[in-house]
């Protein structure tokens, strides 16, 4: 089962890289990890997504847990929760293809955001499978280049995670 | 006051109150090593290699209540001193370790002598700092101190490096730490102690199964006062040994890969398990699919979340210091006015003492050849149970566990979680540092002596009078015993050719030496030894090199099935 951990740890050197060796060093799984400071700037507050049976899911709560700066974790996926993902993907767009892309970017609500005689860069968030599907969409030979932050998300409504 | 970085670091272990510290100095620490030399109250001992001095640190700190401290400069220093680390870190041992580092300005530069030590001993500490202002020595210090002995202990590393131990700042060592990530639970669940209380209650076949976790929590007192109150069996694990007094009728022996017939058939049959900081590990319960063949109602008490609920399904989680819990157990028990199922209880006994008559520690007596498990009886009658005794790693530790019966917790050193050959002989000098006049004894083999035999050196400098109990076999013992189970006889490089006259060797160092080769002269070998109450002994005991530790549960097989010995 996929599940979306979030935690909130100490903003101090070498933090992140205790979270990702507990997931080498146990051999937990990362599909993706987004990592950035809070509106407090002690403390940052990592998203994890990790494909794992509930025990092990478990255990990667328990351990994170037991890592001396992480504060706090919860798996926002065991309840109603949003996810969102940023992707920025540089196309090809000439002749026919530079239309068929602004009409692709707008039925995504992707934004343009760069533009050359060749190319596009087309900015989109939404959920992983919404990244997924536009790249299906679209014509696989004229991506240039994508580039992804992983999946951060919060739950909704009451569900808060704060000290 | 203003002090320099290096007179702070004394200051600090000043006020945590430390006797010594195991150590071997280096370019890097050298400013803290010429504060030790300005003061008295914090002894520094110079062992011969950073393992030792860790592996010294640890025994001082497993045979007390106390933190035990190394220092090692940086680069080698730290990696020689990551087996002990590791060591510790596996068997939940406060340590603080403080290493030398490469100036700020260096770091990163492939310095001389530089290695990312918070990122090689990451995996192997509770936690681990490096300090770039010398503004943060003090507490840093408090911290790694209290992190190393609160919650589940382990060891804390402080990396420091070169300029900061120069540098000077306003110093005062904080009072009380707070931390918003970590505060340890202490109180269990009262819920659940409740589960558990009516869990015990209505057991028939009831079993109690404890780890190192009560010798490192002092809840022997606790644990056997609930063992009393409720009449039911119990087992230790390897680390848990003296956790409940081994000659005591209840106690059936240790349990696991090398544990008693009796231990692990009441496991495997029991049909309520109270687990006490245990952890369930493959070394103790062989194969998890095996031990949930037989449903049975488990209760777990852990200062770790972590640890319950890993390897097997856990029904009643406590989470909380043992002392606590087991305290809150009992008097819960008391206030019920209830009794266990006493009918049920003693058909369970009558089962377990049948299974108890296999008599599954015999070996032959009448041998001519020493047996290693004779050595082991009689060193547990010279020293009529009251010795502390530190083991190696091999079949050696495995007699020692067996046969020699612990009645209190904190007398046996040895490494279980990481099995570290070359821990036997430098824990004993921490344990022996620490119980000054106390007998210490160090269980080895001769592969195992031979990987920090140069600590021998560091008894003679201080003075320790260890009796090294070497049960030799010419044979990596425990690795011939599997290479003759399960890999047809072929005994790939197990045998150590070349050993050296382990009686010469000792007097080299200045020690004295003793050879045995006969049955008859073991005992009196073990009284002269101990009698010499200021010399370290060596005793070089010739055993029987085809012996094998009995009974044995093979790797990823169920508890239950043991081989007991060499006919069956
Ligand atoms: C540092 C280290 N290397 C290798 C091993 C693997 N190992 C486990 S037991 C053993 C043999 C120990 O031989 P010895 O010390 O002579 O004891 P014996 O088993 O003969 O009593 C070995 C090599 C280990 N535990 N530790």
């Amino acid at each position: 089962m996929r599940h979306v951990i979030s935690l909130l740890i100490e903003n101090e050197a070498g933090a992140l890289s205790r979270v990702t060796g507990l997931f080498s060093a146990r051999a937990y799984n990362i599909e993706s990890l987004t990592v950035a400071p809070t509106e407090d700037p002690s403390m940052s507050r990592i998203t994890i997504v990790s494909i794992g049976s509930d025990d092990i899911i478990e255990q990667i709560t328990k351990q994170l847990n037991k890592l001396i700066e992480v504060i706090k974790v919860v798996d926002i996926s065991e309840a109603a929760h949003i996810e969102r993902e940023l992707m920025l993907v540089k196309v090809r767009a000439t002749g026919k293809d530079r239309e068929e892309m602004k009409r692709m970017s707008d039925i995504f609500r992707g934004r343009i955001i760069d533009v050359t005689e060749t190319t596009y860069v087309i900015e989109l968030t939404g959920n992983t499978a919404k990244l997924d599907s536009f790249i299906e969409a679209i014509d696989r030979t004229l991506i240039l280049e994508t580039v992804r932050t992983g999946v951060c998300g919060i739950g909704r409504g009451d569900r808060i995670l704060k000290i | 006051m203003v002090l320099t970085g290096a007179e702070i670091v004394i200051r600090c272990l000043q006020e945590e109150k430390v006797e010594y510290v195991f150590g071997y100095p280096g370019g890097s620490v050298l400013f803290i090593y010429d504060e030790f030399f300005k003061q008295d109250k914090v002894r520094h001992v110079l062992v011969r290699h950073e393992q030792g001095a860790v592996h010294a640190a640890d025994g001082y700190a497993r045979s007390t209540e106390k933190v035990g401290v190394a220092l090692v400069t940086s680069g080698p220093g730290v990696t020689n001193a990551v087996t002990g680390i590791a060591t510790a870190y596996m068997d939940s041992i406060p340590m603080v370790i403080i290493s030398g580092q490469v100036p700020t300005a260096y770091i990163g530069q492939d310095a001389f002598q530089e290695v990312d030590t918070v990122g090689i001993t990451r995996p192997c500490v509770k936690h681990n700092f490096l300090v770039k202002d010398v503004r943060e020595l003090a507490s840093t210090i408090k911290k790694a101190f209290y992190l190393a002995q609160s919650g589940r202990p382990g060891p804390v590393l402080v990396d420091i490096p070169k300029d900061i131990s120069a540098t000077k700042c306003e110093y005062a060592y904080p009072k009380s730490v707070a931390m918003r990530s970590y505060n340890p639970v202490i109180k269990g669940h009262q819920g659940q102690i409740k589960k558990a209380v009516q869990l015990l209650l209505e057991a028939k076949r009831p079993m109690i199964y404890t780890g190192g976790g009560v010798i490192l929590s002092d809840a022997a007192d606790k644990l056997a006062k609930l063992v009393r109150q409720l009449g039911f069996p119990v087992t230790n694990t390897l680390m848990g040994l003296g956790g409940f007094p081994a000659t005591d009728k209840q106690f059936v022996g240790m349990l696991g890969m090398h544990g008693t017939y009796e231990a692990n058939m009441a496991m495997q049959h029991c049909d309520v398990l109270l687990a006490v900081g245990a952890r369930f590990d493959d070394r103790v319960i062989g194969n998890p699919a095996n031990f949930a063949e037989v449903p049975r109602k488990i209760i777990h008490i852990d200062i770790d979340p972590s640890s319950i609920s890993k390897r097997v399904k856990v029904d009643v989680p406590i989470v909380g210091d043992l002392p606590d819990v087991l305290d809150d157990i009992t008097k819960l028990i008391a206030a019920s006015g209830d009794r266990p199922d006493e009918k049920a209880v003693k058909a369970w006994w009558k089962q377990i003492e049948e299974w108890r008559g296999k008599d599954c520690l015999k070996y032959d007596r009448k041998s001519k050849i020493i047996k290693p498990q004779f050595v082991v009886e009689k060193l547990y009658e010279v020293t009529k149970g009251e010795a502390f005794v530190c083991s190696d790693v091999g079949q050696h530790q495995m007699w020692a566990a067996q046969y020699y019966k612990f009645d209190k917790p904190r007398r046996w050193m040895n490494s279980g979680g990481l099995g570290t050959m070359g821990f036997g002989l430098p824990a004993a000098m921490g344990v022996q540092l620490a119980h000054p006049g106390a007998p210490v004894a160090c269980v080895t083999g001769e592969g195992s002596i031979q990987m920090c035999i140069q600590e021998l050196s560091t008894c003679k400098q201080y003075r320790l009078p260890l009796k090294i109990v070497l049960l030799n076999n010419g044979y990596l013992g425990m690795v011939r015993q599997w290479q003759q189970l399960f890999h047809g006889n072929r005994y790939a490089e197990s045998y150590v050719d070349a050993l050296p006259d382990f009686v010469k060797l000792a007097e080299s160092y200045g020690h004295v030496g003793m050879k045995i080769e006969k049955p008859g002269d073991v005992e009196g070998a073990l009284k002269e030894a101990f009698k010499r109450k200021d010399d370290l002994v060596f005793m070089d005991f010739a055993i029987d090199p085809t012996e094998n530790v009995y009974p044995m549960v093979q790797g990823g097989k169920g508890l239950t099935e043991m081989i007991l010995s060499e006919e069956l």
